[in-house]
């Protein structure tokens, strides 16, 4: 039933469809983070009790939730590396990892530019901090792994096994604020009941939020087709691309 | 409706200017140098390819060479 997918996993078939792809995901990133954060900096009302420096939520709540989603897809893709030695999902995986680590670390910082004019401090270690920080040593751990061995089948299954292991720190990460007592406030977005934001606000934030997944798709893609590259060196279309690339 | 009643006053960002600006700086240079990074790994690893495609070709000349120079 599934069988067609498989020809997906076919390296030139892959990287011909993520070329294709590629600029549509480009223009609606850029559209929607555009959209997203000028109406957040300029439109959204301001806070009544953080005036305007709640701003930085745009970005801060948009790069830790996708840090997180990035972790699981990146998990997902590892264990179907792992499982069924699809090499296509190792090179996936090894793509999200730079650009999780490069989101977490933004989520970081913006949280700390947040958190010292609010809370009077730019960190604090309780959970919800904490746990995000040990999310971009996870990061940073497979895109080590991955980095250190010639072998990159082998490379896939370690810096896969430590991917995988790693997920336990995501719903730790997302729960932090409920568990434990924080200086971090609890969810703004609810799914299952009424969110504690106003319309004004809280569409650009799921703008931003959107336009976030968006582009670490985009940049996924743009990763994964040069580690195609890498990985299948030896053939000949490959070897055709590169002749003409030089040739240029 | 904008809520600020000048460049000014939004640049200033009712005193919260450095927090603010600051993480809107790093987020999206540390994007764009992400982005530009990925971008341009294509190119290297191609450049790299065809090295290695022309130090095959050399390394059989060569031999040739001295096949031919034996007999």
């Amino acid at each position: 039933m599934w069988k067609w997918l498989n020809s997906y996993a076919d390296p030139e078939r892959s990287y011909n469809l993520a070329g294709k792809l590629l600029p549509w995901l480009a223009c609606l990133a850029i559209a929607l983070i555009g959209v997203g954060t000028t109406w957040g900096l300029l439109f959204a009302p301001t806070d009544y009790q953080q005036g305007e420096s709640y701003r930085i939520i745009f970005i801060h709540v948009p790069a830790a939730s996708m840090s997180m989603m990035a972790y699981v897809s990146m998990a997902i893709a590892s264990f179907i590396g792992l499982v069924w030695q699809i090499k296509a999902a190792d090179w996936a995986a090894a793509s999200i990892a730079p650009i999780g680590a490069v989101i977490t670390f933004i989520a970081l910082v913006t949280g700390s530019t947040w958190g010292k004019p609010m809370w009077g401090t730019w960190w604090v270690w309780d959970a919800r901090l904490t746990s995000e920080l040990v999310l971009l040593f996870l990061y940073l751990g497979v895109i080590a792994l991955y980095a250190s061995f010639e072998d990159k089948v082998l490379a896939a299954r370690a810096a896969g096994i430590l991917a995988i292991v790693g997920v336990i720190n995501v719903p730790i990460i997302k729960y932090s604020v409920d568990w434990w007592s924080s200086l971090h406030q609890p969810a703004t977005i609810k799914i299952t009941e009424k969110s504690s934001m106003p319309m004004e606000m809280l569409m650009p934030l799921l703008i931003n939020i959107f336009g976030f997944g968006v582009m670490i798709a985009t940049i996924t893609l743009v990763r994964y087709r040069t580690e195609v590259l890498a990985r299948n060196g030896m053939r000949p279309w490959v070897r055709a691309l590169a002749t003409k690339e030089v040739a240029k | 409706m904008i809520q600020f009643d000048s460049i000014s006053d939004f640049f200033h960002m009712g005193g919260y200017a450095f927090y603010v600006w600051l993480a809107y700086g790093i987020t999206f240079s540390s994007l764009a140098i992400l982005i530009v990074m990925s971008a341009r790994s294509k190119r290297k690893i191609l450049v790299e390819i065809a090295g290695k495609i022309a130090r095959e070709a050399r390394l059989k000349e060569s031999r040739g060479i001295n096949s031919e120079s034996k007999t």
